[in-house]
């Protein structure tokens, strides 16, 4: 057990190390010179060289990427290329903004997944299934913008005005006393990621009402209720976290083009426009911490999955499919 | 990584009678499957046949920005004053021929890694599947966004990587499919009379691994038909001033208030076909997964 949790970690360690390298090296073959583009074209040879020895950019490759590496994961990111403000301070404002967003859109979104989930796999003969079916499919095709842009369509413009159609955040006063802003960028987010819990939940939730206990319990004339609540939900603890962790990977690559269609200030929409501007520092930091992200929250997924399936754990498996 | 990553694969029937053809055969008696195909051929036939019928060039100037609908330009003109409708007719054929193009680089390179790593298992399954495993640690748009940024915003490099992105789910799914009939007796036979490995991957294997890789097919042009919309949304697709679907929504979009039209009607056909994809995708996976249920009984 203590072993598999070891070599999980290890992998996951592994797998971020080879992706920082991956970025690192991919960067790296951008023409151009950093110490240059930071200075501007007026900057005198002498104090390019200058930056460029204090930047270790005339050292061979693999040191510079230690001195990348080393200033990663202690914090010291650097100046953005572009606008010259501290990446880290950069990135602390948006990864605040988008955190709001993937915390409201998780909270939203898993509860949700079960309840019609378990719904769907209650109503598995009857006409509600159906339905919920061709509308995870709908939900699931179209792809995240485009549900933004309906949205903001029906609920921002003429149709009806209730939302802003655009995420303006004024600086001065504090997010929360502007929470309409994010409604509409989570409601998008919720319905984009929604579809693939439901159908996991319901898929374990149909294993479940099927299984001896549960069948056990209505022969004992348990009402149905409470067949469901005591006996068959404990069991999608596992498809909880899992569903879970699908929605903030969902999410890792969903703010991308969703904050984009706000013009919200967060994670997403500063990588779109570091990718604009050509802004290489931003971009390698932006990059690595989502790397970091997705590994971390696959890793915590499958580890949690182990530790409450006393199946997995006994046998020690859990093993890749 | 594995447990939360991997769709949900129906599993390849252990025999070798359902080809291409009888899969699509099966899946029409869905009503979803036709529904499906009837709305993705209709986009198709707009998006192809589109250019040839629109009535003013693409790219020509009719009137005032964000005109309402005239004689002259029937859906009104968009922020710079050209008819929509034109650019509407003319701005389907590089999504879907994109999308088209990066599926079956990934679908096929995919598949091959699958077969590779499923077969020989051992080192090269331990390597294959690590590199997916290495691609798969950035969400797909991310990675095209750090290509584009290296290379720059040329459509090739959005076809490859989006291709080179949906590479590691199709070689899950096609690796545990080949480790259903890896072990086969009509493969320890072709093994046992000497055939050569890789006809014995191609010839024999493959064939049984059509149905998975068949549902795989359709749900990543799906979503390769929403990325490279998004892609072309963002403003790193398809350049102006050519007229594309995706690329009008963005251009538009601060007029919806005034002419939904050029933002509507994209918006509509992007979720059509994509909705339309995936009802046939879910038809094929239905047929599939109805297979096997009668094998089991």
């Amino acid at each position: 057990m203590t072993r598999v949790i070891l070599r999980r970690v290890g992998a996951g360690v592994l797998i971020l190390w080879l992706a920082s390298a991956l970025v690192f090296t991919a960067t790296q073959l951008l023409p151009g010179d950093a110490a240059q583009s930071l200075l501007g074209r007026y900057a005198t040879p002498e104090s390019v060289a200058a930056l460029r020895a204090q930047m270790h950019l005339d050292e061979p490759p693999p040191l510079q990427y230690w001195h990348w590496l080393g200033g990663l994961v202690t914090g010291r990111w650097g100046t953005s290329l572009v606008s010259q403000q501290p990446v880290s301070q950069i990135v602390s404002t948006s990864i605040e903004n988008t955190a709001i967003l993937a915390v409201g859109t998780t909270v939203v979104a898993t509860p949700l997944a079960i309840a019609v989930g378990t719904l769907s796999a209650l109503r598995s003969d009857g006409r509600l299934d159906p339905i919920i079916s061709v509308l995870t499919l709908v939900l699931a095709a179209v792809p995240a913008f485009v549900i933004g842009i309906a949205l903001i369509y029906v609920l921002a413009t003429s149709v009806v005005h209730v939302l802003p159609p655009a995420s303006i955040i004024d600086p001065s006063r504090s997010i929360w006393q502007q929470l309409t802003v994010v409604v509409l960028p989570i409601l998008t987010l919720v319905l984009g990621v929604v579809p693939y819990p439901i159908r996991m939940i319901r898929a374990s939730m149909l294993e479940v009402l099927q299984s001896d206990y549960v069948l056990m319990a209505r022969l004992k004339g348990l009402p149905e209720r409470r067949v469901v609540l005591y006996h068959a939900l404990p069991n999608a603890i596992a498809p909880t976290i899992q569903a879970t962790a699908l929605t903030l990977l969902f999410l890792a690559g969903g703010v991308v083009v969703v904050e984009t269609v706000f013009g919200y200030p967060g994670f997403g929409r500063t990588l779109v426009e570091a990718v604009n501007d050509r802004d290489i520092r931003l971009i390698q930091t932006l990059t690595v911490i989502l790397a970091a992200f997705y590994v971390t929250v696959n890793l915590a997924a499958d580890l949690l999955v182990i530790l409450v399936t006393p199946r997995l754990r006994a046998s020690g498996a859990g093993g890749r499919t | 990584m594995s447990a939360v990553g991997a769709q949900a694969a129906p599993a390849a029937a252990p025999r070798r009678t359902d080809t291409w053809g009888q899969l699509l055969l099966q899946a029409l008696r869905f009503g979803r499957t036709r529904v499906g195909l009837a709305i993705v051929g209709l986009v198709v036939a707009v998006a192809f046949l589109g250019p040839s019928i629109a009535p003013r060039s693409a790219t020509g100037f009719v009137g005032i920005p964000f005109a309402p609908p005239s004689h002259a330009a029937p859906l009104g003109t968009d922020y710079l004053g050209r008819d929509v409708l034109s650019r509407f007719l003319d701005g389907g054929r590089a999504v879907l021929v994109l999308a088209l193009v990066s599926t079956i680089i990934g679908v096929s390179t995919g598949t091959i890694v699958g077969l590779v790593a499923g077969y020989t298992l051992r080192a090269a399954d331990e390597v294959l599947m690590r590199g997916m495993d290495l691609l798969l640690a950035f969400p797909s748009i991310v990675l095209v966004l750090m290509c584009i940024t290296i290379i720059g915003p040329a459509l090739w490099v959005i076809v490859l990587v989006v291709g080179i992105s949906y590479m590691p789910p199709t070689a899950r799914v096609i690796r545990a499919a080949t480790l259903q009939v890896r072990d086969l007796d009509f493969i320890k036979y072709a093994e046992g009379i000497g055939v050569p490995r890789f006809r014995i991957l191609l010839g024999e294997i493959l064939p049984n691994v059509v149905a998975p890789l068949t549902v795989e097919f359709g749900l990543r042009l799906t979503y390769s038909i929403g990325l490279i919309a998004s892609l072309d949304y963002l403003g790193f697709g398809v350049q102006p001033p050519a007229a594309d679907w995706g690329l009008m929504i963005q251009e538009n979009q601060s007029g919806l208030n005034v002419a939904p039209w050029p933002v509507l009607l994209p918006v509509l056909v992007i979720a059509l076909v994509t909705v339309g994809s995936n009802l046939v995708t879910d038809g094929l996976g239905r047929a599939v997964s109805g297979v096997d249920r009668k094998v089991e009984s």
